[in-house]
């Protein structure tokens, strides 16, 4: 970013004797605003219309499918409609806190995007310790949570605070531990540095260059899950107990503010997966255009990335909730343990083969192969047996 | 990868760290074990620990006499870490000894009573061996977390509840004060290793640094329990399971005076005129107090509590002195100290039985007829407290007062004399009490806790040897502190920088 | 990071460190304690300690104040009006921050020679890599010590916290 302003200072465009750091502060911001208002918020907007629409589809239902093409303009329809709501703030709440928590929450979503990896080039700060600063920031979530669920003053809200902060803080330490494998093989925190130390073919991802790194990815991606309030652990939000959980006494921009957040972090949790363990925009060197690559860095970045959201829809379409006891205890018990000793292994693993395995990338490999291969013989199998319309045409 | 650098880059000597590794690994070890034991049968796991604690005691016999800097100057291995090696295990293992038939018999959950004794030698272990102040403080917070949580062990006494709640927030406290020295000290002289503070602290010291030594004596002035940081004492004392009490009374001080000694009298040595004379007010103060309160004690734990601050206090008139000869006095004190404290608080264990604890001096009585040789332990016992010849706590406080007055404190060692005299009081009157009044407590044959016998046979054997012939462990204290004192090689503190 | 940055930063700390006092409502006292690490993590970035700064943020504006919010809440504490009494208490107190502010006056105006000499800061400075390297060098006793420390900690949490099942005072019960 900063090489785009200076070459386009030295150019001359800002006259002769320009205010370096108020280019630099401009670009960042018309930057930042590309980022959020341009990729950020309507991301979250589609994924909302994306998920009704395979739940739709999973259930034997339709889903939204009125408002533009196949119900694809849903997610503006909506927004415009909470914005014209009233913004209502109970009498009994704590209006300041009660005001500022879904901004808290916003900003909390709105931060890791500056070090988004999309391509080779296109990031907004490649810093040193840009993993870490993932972690950190969305951990300001749990504040912004908590002092909506305190501030509604309501008994729905608290509880749905209270256990989303628990649930929170408890998944920290389990996704915060499977960072680290991936860190380790990598030797850097950067999010570039990660990416570069992978290659564009999946038997040199981290993911399948051993068998505790592969542990790891799943764990990770279960606690992102977990922590993003997602089912099969949307405990926090459970409409059957606790109406809307911290969110129920919300309404209008505020409200929407929240499920903004929420959606949005789905591309955030695949992006931390695809860029530690997934070989992030890597694609092979087919061209020496900066431009072409580029783009084509982004295109695999994005795809790798929205599968894994698909995946999550999916988990969220199939698998009911879990009880908050259940939820402790595969947090405590099983991921925990599980994560140390991946933490652990990956280590040994490095001591013993400082410069990798040749053999157990392509064992990984094929095991995950396998596991697919059967996971998807079983789809096959109830696919058959099922009406073939509804699942043929995804269009109605 | 620029970030690679190799593990050669420190000096590794794992001579001070084996005994220390083995001790905690042996109370995780007993914890797990813990697990499956039910807490009225937990006299294995403190087989287990004892175990433990003579492995420990073997290896800690290889530590060298001369002295080595080892892990980046975190961990010295001399004659003085050895010295305090050996005593704070064999006091362990004695604390063991006596809590076999205790804690089955009061049902305190067996597993992390001694798995907490473990850690809590550990920690103080870590104490006598620290090279830098952050060593001190982990030591001095993993021996006292475990203290505060072994005070509270028996849930279903409110007495236990309370000390253990007022030694831990008291405790916490005084963390406060010695962290904030701490940083006081890393500030004004921009290092922790006692090694580089002995060599910058001297001359006309800055503020902050004075400012950094008080808080530093405040936070240890709490864990000796020194007038005025000893209010918690009395209370965490009574309140606490008696072993527990032996321990705190024992270890807790031995560790304690084990890192207080080395900062002060080793590496602080060139600001001495600057905390001399506030040491000089805390004797005073910390023996007079002790031995007066205590004189109004029907307590039995409580009295031992109140000694336990004036026998601090006899230490601190001898680390006022400031000499080799007076840190080789206080070493051998605080052996002797050890010793007759652990025998008289076994003897109160002895006297206890399921749900009478039998603490009273009241309950002394009769005792001389009808139970002649604990009877005749306890008198041992106190007299060597007394400071009556020929027994441990004589030539302690013999060689105490001697290295005092070798320096001029002649007023200060004859305040201490006279706290002597009318300390002879309310150490006399339990004596009394056993061998001339009838009608005390009933007491649990003895036969039937051989363990408990053990420990008190080898408390008053090492009261009487160390009394009657002190010249070997006299020559040990003077060796050891000698080896404190002397600098280490060069050649491994010009490595510790990779 | 330039003078202006600098003082903001520290006036925000302040400020919020001040909240932690003034605000009646301890929920409002801890959300202030929250800002003032923020704020204190954000200094630490600027200083050129980015891993300390993140690390405090995740750990301290993260997990440990939600801990803290838990049990104001286990507590049920509500607003606290000052009290009029306790006259020697505030008088002990004043007399002690006065205490700490001259003797922070006297460091600024008098700082021992330790803090005014100007140190070599290595290239990576605040880098992980220089982190791990004091840690499993330097510090390599005290960081390991330092776990059997917490799990000191965690034994007393669970061996004072818990209930027993086999009577005796406890409440009885137990579910998992």
């Amino acid at each position: 970013m900063q090489q785009l302003a200076d070459s386009l200072i030295a150019q001359g465009m800002f006259g002769a004797n320009p205010p370096r750091d108020l280019i630099y502060a401009l670009f960042i911001f018309v930057f930042s605003l590309i980022v959020f208002l341009g990729i950020a918020f309507p991301f979250a907007g589609i994924v909302s219309w994306v998920e009704r629409r395979v739940w739709a589809r999973m259930q034997s239902r339709c889903g939204p499918n009125r408002v533009g093409p196949n119900g694809f303009l849903q997610w503006l329809a909506d927004g415009l409609k909470h914005i014209c709501k009233e913004d209502l703030i109970p009498a009994d709440s704590d209006p300041a806190l009660f005001k500022f928590a879904p901004y808290l929450v916003i900003l909390a979503f709105t931060l890791p995007w500056a070090v988004m990896p999309f391509s080779s080039q296109l990031i907004l700060a490649d810093l040193n310790v840009g993993i870490l600063y993932m972690t950190s920031v969305t951990a300001l979530t749990v504040v912004g949570v908590l002092m909506a669920g305190w501030a509604s003053n309501d008994k729905w809200s608290l509880i749905g605070g209270i256990r989303s902060a628990a649930q929170i803080v408890s998944y920290e330490i389990p996704a915060g531990l499977s960072i680290f494998p991936a860190v380790l093989m990598a030797g850097t925190l950067s999010m570039q540095g990660i990416i570069k130390a992978q290659g564009w073919a999946p038997w040199t991802w981290f993911a399948f260059s051993n068998p505790f790194t592969f542990i790891a990815a799943n764990v990770l991606y279960i606690s992102a899950l977990a922590e993003g309030n997602r089912t099969p652990f949307d405990l926090p939000e459970a409409e059957s107990e606790l109406v809307a959980g911290f969110a129920t006494e919300y309404s209008g921009m505020r409200y929407l503010f929240f499920f903004a957040a929420e959606w949005g972090n789905l591309f955030i949790i695949g992006a931390i997966i695809t860029t530690l363990f997934l070989g992030g925009w890597q694609f092979p060197l087919i061209s020496n255009n900066a431009v072409v690559m580029n783009v084509l860095q982004l295109i695999t970045f994005n795809i790798k990335v929205l599968f894994l959201v698909f995946i999550s829809v999916w988990v969220r379409g199939t698998l009911p909730r879990v009880r908050i006891d259940q939820l402790m205890s595969l947090c405590w018990k099983y991921l925990v343990p599980i994560s140390f000793v991946d933490l652990v292994g990956t280590a040994a693993w490095i001591a013993i083969w400082p410069s990798g395995n040749s053999v157990a990338p392509w064992i990984m490999l094929a095991l995950f192969l396998a596991i697919v291969v059967t996971f998807l013989r079983r789809v096959l199998h109830y696919f058959r047996r099922s009406k073939m319309e509804l699942y043929l045409s995804p269009t109605i | 990868m620029t970030n690679t650098f190799s593990l050669a880059a420190i000096t590794f000597d794992w001579r001070p760290i084996v005994p220390l590794l083995i001790v905690a690994l042996g109370a995780i070890i007993v914890l797990l074990a813990g697990v499956k034991v039910d807490d009225r049968e937990s006299e294995g796991l403190g087989w287990l620990s004892l175990l433990t604690i003579a492995i420990a005691f073997c290896t800690a016999l290889a530590i060298p006499g001369n002295q080595q800097i080892s892990f980046g100057g975190a961990l010295v291995a001399d004659g003085y870490t050895a010295f305090f090696y050996l005593t704070i295990l064999f006091a362990a293992a004695i604390i063991v000894l006596m809590s076999l038939d205790y804690v089955a018999e009061e049902g305190l959950p067996g597993g992390e009573y001694y798995s907490l004794v473990l850690f809590a030698t550990a920690g103080m272990m870590l104490m006598a061996a620290a090279g830098d102040l952050i060593i001190v403080f982990i030591g001095l917070e993993t021996m006292s977390i475990s203290v505060y949580i072994l005070a509270g062990l028996a849930r279903t006494s409110p007495r236990s509840n309370e000390a253990s709640l007022k030694y831990f927030l008291l405790g916490a406290f005084s963390t406060g004060f010695l962290l904030y020295g701490i940083a006081l000290i890393y500030g004004a002289t921009g290092t922790i290793k006692l090694h580089a503070l002995s060599t910058l602290a001297t001359g006309v010291p800055a503020p902050m640094l004075l400012i950094g030594v008080g808080m530093l004596l405040i936070g240890f002035g709490f864990k000796i329990a020194a007038v005025p940081f000893h209010m918690w004492t009395p209370d965490v004392y009574e309140g606490a399971p008696t072993s527990i009490t032996a321990f705190m009374a024992v270890g807790v001080k031995l560790a304690a005076f084990a890192a207080f000694v080395r900062v002060f009298l080793v590496h602080l040595l060139g600001v001495q005129t600057d905390w001399s004379m506030v040491l000089w007010v805390l004797a005073v103060l910390t023996m007079t107090t002790g031995n007066i309160v205590a004189l109004m004690q029907t307590n039995l734990k409580r009295m031992l509590a109140y000694s336990a601050i004036a026998h601090a206090g006899y230490i601190l008139v001898a680390m006022t002195a400031g000499t080799s000869i007076a840190g080789a006095a206080v070493l051998y004190y605080l052996l002797g100290y050890a010793f007759t404290n652990l025998g008289a608080f076994a003897v109160i264990i002895a006297l206890s039985r399921r749900g009478h604890p039998h603490e009273l001096i009241s309950d002394l009585r009769g005792l001389g007829t009808r139970e002649p040789a604990l009877a005749a332990a306890m008198a041992i016992m106190l007299f060597s407290l007394t400071g009556i010849p020929p027994l441990a706590g004589f030539v302690g406080k013999f060689s105490v007062f001697s290295a005092a007055l070798n320096q001029g404190y002649v007023a200060l060692v004859v305040i201490a004399v006279v706290n002597s005299v009318v300390s002879a009081y309310y150490y006399l009157r339990p004596v009394v009490a056993m061998y001339t009044d009838e009608g005390g407590a009933e007491v649990v044959a003895l036969s039937s806790r051989p363990a408990l016998i053990a420990a008190i046979a080898i408390a008053v054997i090492a009261t009487i040897a160390i009394g009657v012939y002190p010249q070997p462990y006299m020559n040990a204290s003077t060796s050891a502190f000698a080896s404190a004192l002397s600098k280490p090689p060069l050649a491994t503190t010009a490595s510790l920088r990779p | 990071m330039p003078l202006w940055l600098f003082i903001f930063l520290a006036a925000l700390a302040i400020i919020g460190a001040a909240g932690v006092v003034l605000q009646r409502h301890p929920v409002h006292s801890l959300l202030s304690l929250v800002m003032t690490l923020v704020v204190i993590a954000v200094l630490f970035i600027g200083l050129g300690a980015a891993t300390v700064g993140f690390l405090q943020m995740i750990v301290y504006a993260g997990a440990i104040m939600v801990l803290f919010l838990f049990v104001i809440w286990l507590l049920n504490l509500q607003s606290q009006p000052l009290e009029p009494g306790h006259l020697a208490l505030k008088f002990l107190g004043s007399l002690g921050s006065a205490a700490l502010i001259a003797e922070l006056l006297l460091f600024v105006v008098h700082p021992p020679p330790a803090i005014t000499q100007n140190r070599a800061v290595a290239m990576d400075f605040g880098s992980i890599g220089r982190l791990a390297q004091s840690l499993f060098t330097d510090y390599l006793i005290a960081f390991e010590a330092t776990s059997v420390l917490l799990l000191v900690g965690v034994i007393g949490g669970v061996a004072l916290a818990r209930r027993t099942t086999a009577g005796g005072g406890g409440a009885p019960g137990g579910t998992p």
